[in-house]
């Protein structure tokens, strides 16, 4: 395998965007993930719609979306000015916001799903037992759901790594800033060089079985259940 | 049924009689707006009908390698075409260039963008407001591959290429401009032009001697070798009614 220092540039930034946009989402897709599968609210149905969003959209509108928002007269981009980062197109941070947006239905679904099947008991008997909500939530409620967040982080991770269409449209091809492995690969096709894009190419072939392969391992293992993909449910 | 039938008569008949035909043409993506007026036109003049697809031309050739059913290709560059012909996929002899692209450096702010382009010679981009330079991959697109050529030969490249950013195509950077996500950048002409006239912002149209000719050029594919329509079609874009309309989408001939 041929890889050129720019292949390896590639891969770097895309574990490390991957990676970030992982710890991100698990902060944020756990609040969401618990009011989704508590509550009895009329908003449950719209928010678990906007959540799911990403799994229908192409993300070439999704992508263009963001640059419409992440743009001096969009919101963010206003908002992002105002806090005096500028605009965020471009840049490793864009990246992240856009995957944020992109894997959040990956991470949402499982956690909802382990917090389902969970069920209310364990916190009740908690909460008679005179814990603290928040005390309950991470000593109960954490470790029940522990195949729930660890399905959740894998696909997450894995979705974000082979993100191509959002990171396209925001990101501007920028070796080492926004320059991931995926767009490597199209520009290594569209520009005929067949023989890079297969090195590149088979090194997330690989790297895709291997998290399939693990959760499917994972998944197999008895007692582990509430582990069911997002689109199955969604 | 009986129905049916006699309209299926009626309209074969119909056809027979206009000698109309169909021809399925592979349309480079920035030719999409002239393309489809010109159709309009060559199926009132000649009966015929284009079926237009439109797309990438790297695509195009990948497809027609693999026996699309495309009868006539209209490229974005002059090289696919040569390709095509030379490895056994097109009509040899029927290449022609239909129109040639124009290249312009745009920004949507009016006034940023002088007539003599100084603003690419500043030296102070971040005075001006200008922290991103948008232009398609000069790897993938003829127009990014001109607008290097531009900044080479300007001799501005120490400080434009660190504020570059690259459009997968001329369609996608055109977005990164028109969103003002780059506040500058090297666009098709016909983009950002209706009868000559910018439509908003301010551009600086790159003399045509500064780079390579954006040559889009045309070709018979196998497919459409005993197709009336499609050499109908090859000799209608030749023809004045198509000129005018090229000509007013901002392309040179």
């Amino acid at each position: 395998m041929n890889l050129s220092a720019e292949d390896f540039q590639a891969i770097a930034l895309t574990l490390q965007l991957a990676s970030v946009t992982t710890v991100l989402l698990l902060l944020l897709a756990t609040p969401v993930a618990w009011w989704l599968a508590h509550t009895h609210s009329a908003w449950r149905a719209p928010v678990a719609s906007l959540v799911a969003l990403p799994l229908v959209l192409p993300p070439t509108v999704l992508g263009f979306y963001l640059l419409v928002a992440l743009g001096p007269n969009g919101p963010i981009g206003q908002f992002t000015q105002w806090a005096g980062w500028g605009t965020l197109a471009f840049s490793f941070w864009g990246l992240v916001l856009g995957s944020v947006v992109y894997s959040l239905p990956f991470a949402v679904q499982p956690l909802v799903n382990a917090f389902e099947a969970m069920g209310p008991r364990p916190m009740e008997v908690a909460a008679t037992l005179r814990a603290s909500k928040w005390d309950a939530f991470f000593t109960v409620a954490v470790p029940l759901a522990k195949p729930g967040f660890v399905m959740a982080a894998m696909l997450s991770f894995a979705h974000t790594v082979g993100e191509f269409g959002v990171v396209l449209m925001i990101g501007g091809n920028i070796p080492d800033k926004t320059r991931v492995v995926s767009t490597q690969i199209y520009g290594h096709v569209e520009a005929m060089e067949y023989s890079q894009a297969h090195g590149l190419a088979g090194v997330m072939l690989v790297f895709s079985f291997v998290v399939l392969l693990g959760l499917s391992w994972f998944n197999r293992r008895p007692h582990r259940h509430a582990t069911r993909h997002p689109k199955a449910s969604a | 049924m009986k129905f049916r039938l006699m309209l299926a008569f009626a309209s074969t008949l119909f056809c027979v009689a206009a000698q109309a035909g169909e021809v399925t043409v592979a349309v480079a993506a920035n030719f999409t707006a002239p393309m489809q007026k010109i159709a309009k036109a060559f199926e009132q003049d000649t009966g015929h009908k284009a079926q237009l697809a439109f797309g990438a031309t790297g695509k195009f050739y990948a497809q027609i390698k693999n026996a699309a059913p495309f009868a006539v290709l209209l490229a974005a560059d002059d090289e696919t075409p040569v390709r095509l012909e030379k490895e056994g996929f097109a009509v040899a002899g029927t290449r022609f260039t239909y129109a040639t692209g124009r290249l312009a450096l745009w920004s949507k702010q009016p006034h940023l963008v002088d007539e003599k382009a100084e603003v690419l010679r500043s030296h102070s981009f971040e005075k001006l407001g200008i922290h991103k330079i948008a232009m398609a991959d000069p790897k993938l697109a003829p127009y990014g591959a001109a607008a290097m050529e531009v900044i080479h030969k300007m001799g501005v490249q120490t400080h434009v290429i660190p504020k570059l950013v690259q459009g997968e195509s001329i369609g996608q950077t055109y977005q990164f401009v028109s969103t003002e996500n780059a506040q500058l950048g090297f666009v098709a002409l016909s983009q950002i032009s209706v009868d000559g006239r910018i439509t908003q912002g301010s551009a600086w149209v790159v003399p045509q001697s500064m780079h390579t000719p954006l040559k889009q050029d045309a070709v018979l594919l196998n497919a459409g070798k005993d197709n009336a329509a499609a050499h109908a079609l090859l000799k209608y874009l030749k023809g004045d009614t198509a000129k005018a309309i090229i000509t007013r989408y901002g392309y040179a001939l």
